[in-house]
């Protein structure tokens, strides 16, 4: 069977970020007791010129920017989002003109709520194993909406992670991908509207906890491997309280999670959570290390990776694109006010 | 080569004129400088005028044809020519007309400039001027031509320590020679403290920086200078004509804090004239903002580069200063409906050199100067008169 | 709608990826890229050669827009500068990721990807550069030419 692997990796997180405190007043309730309940202290703010195209863009130039291959080598682009800026016309294909990848070169956008973004990457591990291309990129990112005042406005923020996939000179092999999907409706846009719905604490147990819990041990039973044998777990963060107790039930530390859990500093990317979660643990990931990915999307469905570092990350220039604890500290708030200018909550007629 | 003269004169009101339509305002304007020229609309050979964007302002183009058909030239089939220069339109109309004298092709002409400003939106309104930038590689990315103007400031401002102070003084200058102009949109006097605190435009630029969205018309009458007597005593001789072009965008210039196309043109008229910027007595400068007066008097060799705000601060401009520039107010004060400043200017030059200006009369005014630029200098035109 | 996107689409080589061109007789680069060499003219018919910009300047004027077009409303007010990028030509862009107050002129910048415009609800959207502060967290980055 034939090695397939992550080649090379960039993310993006925009500057300004908003504090959960900030938006708890704006509703009148009290900041402690979110901050507390949710675990997330702040979230990122896309400025009015970003969007999914432009995160897509920049995370796929640090991706180039960091390894050797030929933008044109790039056989496929698969971006994974749930704010494309476009309902009809790819995010894909701006990304394939911004970073030299076209024209041959195969492209879709993906939607599957959190998840599109890991979609993307089984899509092109499939092209690559196949021999259908060379290199593929799978991006995830979002800019995503939540309605004000909604309990998932203090979650709901920007960003988004892309890795280029291909055979030689992997920095982090694949060593195996499963999924597991059921039609569950715990939290969905409808057509044409602005902001997400969602099942409240249905959302929970039957959904979240269910669809990554049994994906999860799916994996294990399928690579016979525990918890121990991993160095890092990175899993969906709708919250900072929901991956940790997942962890837990499934028998994995707080310190395996810590270096992937970013939604505390800037809340839920959604298409881009665990993806920005891998590359947080890549920035840092020695050869031989271990890591146990587990994406949910709501709909719903997981796909859980199972990655073993190799020794070419140490040739990887991981020094020239900004790492993900950079760009974490690289930050200006806002106060709710801007936040919903930027955010379009103000209508301009 | 033949010499040619300006015989006939007309000016509306510059202002927010609500009463008045595109096609009124260029008919009294060209009504007025034909009663002053005391000639019939027979003697006309050819017309030109001068708009910068009436399609935008008025939905309206082929507006050569459409002036000669409202000033009833029609039936007379009487060739007329649009020009278009972006604020320059009105400068290139007057030169245009000059050159077919000169040449020989015709006898008299009539030039006229117009600009309907606020039938259109603040918003739409600036849109179109921003035309007058390069549209795909300025304006696209966010630049507005304040903003364009208020770069050469800040470079100006850091190559050669000019001050908003010294900005500030030329929009008090203008506004004082404004008060003193009956056609001017704005005829109240301004404090310097009231001008430097004025609402923010684009850093350091603020609304006392930047001439207004302006509706008027202006209009001259041309005459080859071996006829002119036949008509009248008091006619003015245009002694030299210059124009020059420079990259539309900004970012492409030689030198941010100099207009070539201004140093071009007047090099051409002072060597047509065969004098030197020190004998100009009075001068009409195209200052959009007042950076754009500071650089004129620059460019056109009045003061060394760099200099010009200081020579402003030492009130060398100013009305009883030793060279008077923008009498008239400026396009600041006397207002700045951009096809007709050029043509505007010309006006307030002859008045001056006539003896006819009022409470503005520059006393011994005998050669004086007029400097029309479009966009942030892609295009100028500069014309010396004397009294003939 | 005002249905540009010809004219922008024409554009997006320069717009996403600073596509200008160099002149095959005296080798002067030039952004946006030129049918012909205003230096060499006539010899230059024919021999401009497409050259990728590597995007690093630094600001040689600016200005803080208070007053701006429609699109750029959510973002008042915003820098805009002249850049002059190492490779000789000028270009004119919006400055992100930096306040106001610290835009200077000489300071080092980069390029990066954004939303320029969009055609209302309905049209476009328009993508292109901007201008941030040179990145300091990451000096050995290179841009490889292909």
């Amino acid at each position: 069977m034939t090695d397939v692997g992550i080649i090379s990796y960039g993310a993006y997180i925009p500057r300004f970020r908003i504090k959960t405190e900030d938006i708890a007043k704006t509703w009148g309730k009290d900041p402690e007791t979110i901050k507390n309940g949710l675990g997330i202290i702040e979230k990122s703010v896309p400025s009015p010129d970003e969007d999914v195209a432009t995160i897509s863009v920049e995370a796929a130039r640090a991706a180039i920017l960091r390894c050797n291959i030929n933008p044109q080598d790039i056989g496929a682009i698969y971006v994974g989002s749930e704010s494309h800026p476009y309902a009809v016309k790819p995010t894909g294909t701006i990304v394939g003109e911004a970073i030299g990848a076209t024209p041959i070169l195969q492209v879709a956008d993906y939607e599957f709520a959190c998840k599109a973004g890991t979609a993307a990457i089984q899509t092109c591990m499939a092209l690559v194993k196949s021999d259908m291309v060379e290199y593929g990129l799978a991006i995830g990112a979002d800019t995503s909406q939540a309605a004000p005042g909604d309990a998932l406005e203090y979650a709901a923020s920007a960003g988004g992670a892309g890795f280029i996939i291909g055979k030689e000179k992997i920095i982090a092999k694949i060593n195996e991908t499963c999924s597991y999907t059921t039609d569950t409706p715990d939290f969905w846009r409808r057509e044409g509207k602005k902001y997400p719905a969602h099942g409240g604490r249905f959302t929970g147990t039957p959904a979240y906890f269910k669809h990554i819990t049994s994906n999860a041990k799916n994996l294990m039973e399928i690579m016979n491997t525990k918890p121990e044998h991993y160095d890092y777990a990175i899993f969906h963060q709708p919250n900072g309280k929901f991956p940790v107790t997942v962890a837990k039930m499934l028998g994995f530390t707080a310190e395996q999670g810590k270096q992937g859990l970013l939604c505390p500093y800037i809340g839920n990317t959604y298409s881009g959570a665990t993806m920005v979660g891998l590359a947080s643990v890549l920035d840092v990931a020695k050869p031989g290390d271990r890591i146990f990915l587990t994406s949910y999307g709501s709909g719903a469905g997981s796909d859980a990776f199972d990655i073993t570092v190799t020794d070419e990350i140490k040739k990887l220039k991981r020094e020239n694109a900004p790492l993900i604890s950079q760009m974490i500290k690289n930050k200006e708030y806002v106060d709710y006010a801007t936040y919903a200018k930027y955010r379009d909550l103000l209508v301009l007629e | 080569m033949r010499d040619v003269t300006i015989i006939g004169i007309g000016l509306t009101q510059f202002g927010e004129l609500w009463d008045k339509s595109f096609r009124q305002l260029i008919a009294e304007a060209g009504a007025s400088a034909i009663l002053d020229a005391g000639i019939s609309g027979k003697d006309i050979d050819a017309m030109y005028v001068g708009s910068m964007s009436s399609g935008r302002f008025v939905g309206q183009e082929h507006v050569g044809a459409l002036v000669a058909d409202v000033s009833g030239f029609s039936h007379m089939h009487i060739p007329s020519t649009r020009v278009e220069g972006a604020c320059a339109s009105g400068g290139l109309a007057v030169r245009q007309g000059y050159l077919s004298i000169a040449s020989g092709i015709n006898d008299i002409v009539i030039v006229g400039g117009i600009e309907k400003m606020n039938d259109v939106g603040g918003v739409s309104a600036t849109e179109t001027l921003a035309t007058a930038s390069d549209q795909e590689w300025e304006a696209f990315f966010g630049a507005t031509f304040p903003g364009l103007y208020a770069m050469i400031a800040k470079r100006h401002m850091y190559e050669y320590g000019t001050t908003k102070k010294q900005l500030a003084q030329v929009a008090v200058k203008n506004h004082a020679n404004g008060a003193l102009n009956p056609n001017a949109q704005y005829k109240k006097p301004i404090t310097l403290e009231y001008a430097m605190n004025a609402t923010i435009v684009a850093d350091p630029l603020g609304l006392m920086d930047c001439s207004p969205i302006s509706d008027g018309a202006a209009s001259i009458v041309l005459c080859a200078a071996d006829i002119a007597k036949k008509y009248t005593e008091k006619s003015i001789k245009i002694i030299g004509s210059g124009q020059g072009s420079d990259t539309l965008a900004l970012h492409a210039r030689r030198d941010i804090c100099t207009l070539d196309a201004t140093v071009h043109a007047g090099k051409m008229a002072y060597k047509q004239a065969k004098i030197t910027p020190k004998q100009i007595n009075i001068a009409e400068v195209h200052d959009c903002f007042t950076i754009a007066e500071i650089c004129a008097i620059e460019d056109l060799g009045f003061v060394k580069k760099g200099e010009g705000g200081k020579a402003v601060e030492n009130k060398i401009t100013t009305l009883d200063g030793s060279l008077p520039v923008n009498t008239s107010g400026g396009l600041k004060s006397k207002g700045h409906p951009v096809g007709a400043t050029g043509v505007a200017q010309i006006v307030e030059i002859t008045q001056q050199l006539r003896g006819e200006a009022g409470k503005r009369q520059v006393k011994d005014a005998r050669i004086g100067l007029t400097h029309n630029v479009g966009g942030s200098g892609a295009t100028c035109v500069v014309h010396i008169l004397e009294v003939a | 709608m005002k249905s540009d996107v010809a004219r922008f689409w024409r554009a997006i080589p320069q717009r996403y990826n600073l596509i200008g061109n160099q002149c095959g007789s005296c080798e002067k680069i030039f952004f946006p890229p030129r049918e012909t060499c205003p230096e060499c003219r006539r010899k230059s018919i024919g021999k401009m050669k497409d050259y990728k910009l590597n995007g690093k300047g630094k600001i040689v004027t600016y200005t803080i827009i208070h007053v701006g077009p429609e699109d750029f409303e959510k973002q008042i007010p915003y820098p805009i500068a002249i850049i002059k990028l190492d490779e000789g030509p000028c270009i004119t862009a919006q400055i992100v990721d930096c306040k106001p107050k610290d835009v200077k002129i000489n300071m080092k910048v980069e390029s990066t990807f954004r939303k320029i415009q969009q055609d209302g609800d309905i049209g476009a959207i328009y993508y292109g550069y901007k201008f941030k502060p040179r990145n300091e967290l990451v000096p050995n980055k290179e841009k490889k030419k292909h």
